[in-house]
């Protein structure tokens, strides 16, 4: 293994699409942008040797959809008060989201580089006061859901349409303040939230129903007062069809649970608990490039032929 | 920081303890509601504490932007950081012990650490709730909070400090803390009193001997000061408000001017203003400190009672005093 160094870092910027893009052509967005955020990512954590690869690749999927075509939020004014807001609660999965932030021009690419090195800004958790588009310090879990609550509070009081969207893990709700914060959201009807479960059924040492059931969770984020929609959280049409038709029940905030696995798509990783932060080795490295590559290319042209197919059928 | 001496209010007004008291929750509430009404961010956040936090007025004055969160304290500060984060000012109040102690991750993570505009205003702290027990009192919220980084501590002596504090929070960027007590103390300051955050104030002049205090002790430091003058000793009583910026320039003049210091806080003696006050001296200046406050669990009692019995009556705050001569 090489120290991580800026030819490592090869990503491209993506860009925004132009407000007028098609279905179609937001779904291509969205699967190249979670194409090279994952080669990207792979790259910083085999060279870094730290990082949580399993929780990040689990997550890029909606990270590369809400950033790609959903929050309203701008590289070049990432202070604008009316931007929705995302709050990532699994911080320790920060690498998936500076290299989402690097992808959509938030973060400069270059910077990458300097991932989990001494005094750099990109930290194993994510630093709001260093990282543009960072919008809270998260790290212990359980803390995203609360600052969601507060942010779409302030969002009702000023009677803007600014939403808010949180991801959080699942094992993570076994914290008991995401309960008492999504009381509080349910409570105060704030439709503007919403929570996405990265629901890949594993933590840190073993699945979640050896650890601590969380299910039935559907039952359970509904008797909490949300509307519970469960989505494919790999495939980003259905991802992008139920980001952003949120709320699905006015004066409810929403629940999503996004089924993914843990280190998808790559065949060694994929829903295997070890990988929670173990780190590639070079053949597992290039082995895992060479998948994403073709894995990824695939479910694009898939993803894209589908998307183009219903538009026509439409 | 330089040292300013004042406050004219307390000349000629004759001995501290016969003057009347004031609760400290009512310019607390009187404070947020005048600062609500010229400033559409402000907010509060409560956990069931509207009337424990004498916020009722508030709540009817502005319905909207009081968010109860219900008891649910991790969530009410997370809850304001989320409001900041939306350009809200939000103060927190809810008694210090479930505030600090089961919060305290969210307020090292959510507002220090993230940099948010909180107040965080922990009510009836210390031994307020004496007979309520340990799991009530609020001992060792200081000591927690002076460890944690980018936070302002501010315990204020009487009803003009406390509303100061207020106002100065309102219109300063980021994290702070502010006690909020129940119990009555005389008034110390007047209304010329400007609160300057990591200034301490020369409420007595002194050259035997200095009382560093600050929250509902002060007025007992001046008592003692009173006590001690009728037996020849002139002793110094600096007010200390802000525990964290401390005022190292106030500690270090005490320490070379006077013979000693006595330190006479409602909070752990671990930790508190008399551990500030004590790192300061060993580090600059080393001289004799005795810390008065609190050194273990506290039996059921009144507040008053239970500083008496640790020590911080006017009588022993004068004999620790006077031990250091």
């Amino acid at each position: 293994m090489t120290a991580l160094a800026p030819e490592h870092v090869t990503m491209p910027v993506l860009g925004r699409l132009s407000p007028h893009a098609s279905r179609a052509e937001q779904v291509a967005h969205i699967a190249e942008a979670a194409r090279q955020i994952r080669l990207q990512d792979l790259k910083l954590v085999h060279h870094a040797g730290a990082g949580h690869i399993g929780g990040d690749f689990s997550a890029i999927d909606v990270l590369a959809t809400l950033y790609g075509a959903v929050l309203n939020v701008d590289p070049d004014h990432p202070d604008d008060p009316e931007r929705d807001r995302f709050i990532l609660s699994k911080g320790h999965v920060a690498g998936a989201l500076y290299t989402t932030l690097a992808a959509f021009g938030f973060l400069p690419v270059e910077e990458l580089a300097t991932f989990l090195k001494p005094l750099s800004k990109l930290n194993g958790h994510p630093n709001r006061n260093y990282v543009r588009g960072v919008e809270a310090n998260t790290g212990p879990l359980g803390h995203g859901l609360p600052i969601a609550v507060g942010h779409a509070l302030s969002a009702k009081l000023d009677v803007s349409r600014r939403r808010t969207y949180v991801l959080t893990g699942d094992g993570e709700l076994q914290e008991g303040s995401n309960w008492e914060a999504m009381m509080a959201a349910s409570h105060h009807e704030l439709d503007s939230l919403t929570v996405i479960v990265d629901r890949n059924r594993l933590q840190q040492g073993a699945t979640t129903r050896e650890t601590n059931d969380l299910d039935p969770l559907d039952a359970k984020a509904a008797a909490f007062g949300f509307a519970v929609v469960e989505v494919n959280g790999h495939d980003h049409g259905e991802l992008l069809d139920v980001l952003s038709a949120v709320p699905f029940r006015p004066g409810k905030p929403t629940f999503v649970i996004a089924h993914t696995h843990k280190g998808h798509p790559i065949s060694y990783m994929s829903n295997n608990v070890a990988w929670h932060h173990k780190v590639p080795d070079e053949a597992q490295l290039e082995q895992a490039l060479a998948e994403l590559d073709r894995l990824q290319a695939e479910q694009k042209h898939e993803e894209v032929a589908r998307a183009t197919g219903d538009e026509r059928q439409r | 920081m330089t040292t300013t001496t004042a406050p004219p209010v307390l000349a000629e007004r004759g001995p501290i303890a016969d003057q009347p008291r004031f609760d400290c929750r009512n310019a607390y509430v009187d404070t947020l509601a005048d600062l609500a009404r010229s400033d559409h961010r402000i907010v509060g956040v409560v956990n069931d504490s509207v009337g424990s936090s004498k916020l009722d007025a508030f709540k009817k004055a502005f319905p909207d932007r009081l968010i109860n969160v219900g008891i649910a304290e991790q969530d009410m500060v997370g809850v304001a950081a989320g409001l900041a984060n939306g350009g809200r000012i939000p103060f927190v109040s809810a008694a210090s012990c479930f505030l600090t102690a089961r919060a305290l991750e969210q307020i090292k993570a959510d507002v220090s650490y993230s940099d948010r505009n909180v107040k965080l205003c922990g009510m009836s702290p210390g031994v307020a709730y004496g007979e309520l027990g340990p799991t009530h009192q609020s001992i060792e919220d200081i000591a927690w909070l002076r460890a944690i980084d980018n936070m302002t501590i501010v315990v204020p002596a009487d009803p003009v400090e406390t509303a100061a504090a207020m106002r100065w929070a309102a219109a300063t960027e980021g994290p702070a803390f502010i006690r909020v007590s129940r119990m009555s103390v005389p008034a110390i300051f007047d209304e010329s009193y400007t609160f300057v955050p990591g200034r301490a104030t020369t409420v007595r002049e002194g050259d035997d001997v200095t009382i560093i205090s600050n929250g509902t002790v002060l007025w007992r430091a001046l008592a003692a000061a009173e006590q001690l003058e009728a037996g020849g000793v002139s002793a110094r009583v600096v007010s200390m408000p802000t525990v964290k910026p401390l005022d190292v320039d106030a500690v270090l003049a005490a320490a070379r001017e006077t013979r000693g210091i006595v330190t006479a806080e409602e909070s752990t003696t671990a930790g508190g203003l008399g551990g500030a006050v004590a790192e300061t001296v060993v580090a600059h200046h080393p001289t004799r400190v005795r810390i008065l406050g609190f050194d273990a669990f506290q039996p059921t009692g009144s507040a008053g009672f239970l500083l008496d019995r640790a020590g911080m009556s006017p009588d022993g705050i004068a004999e620790a005093a006077r031990s250091l001569l």
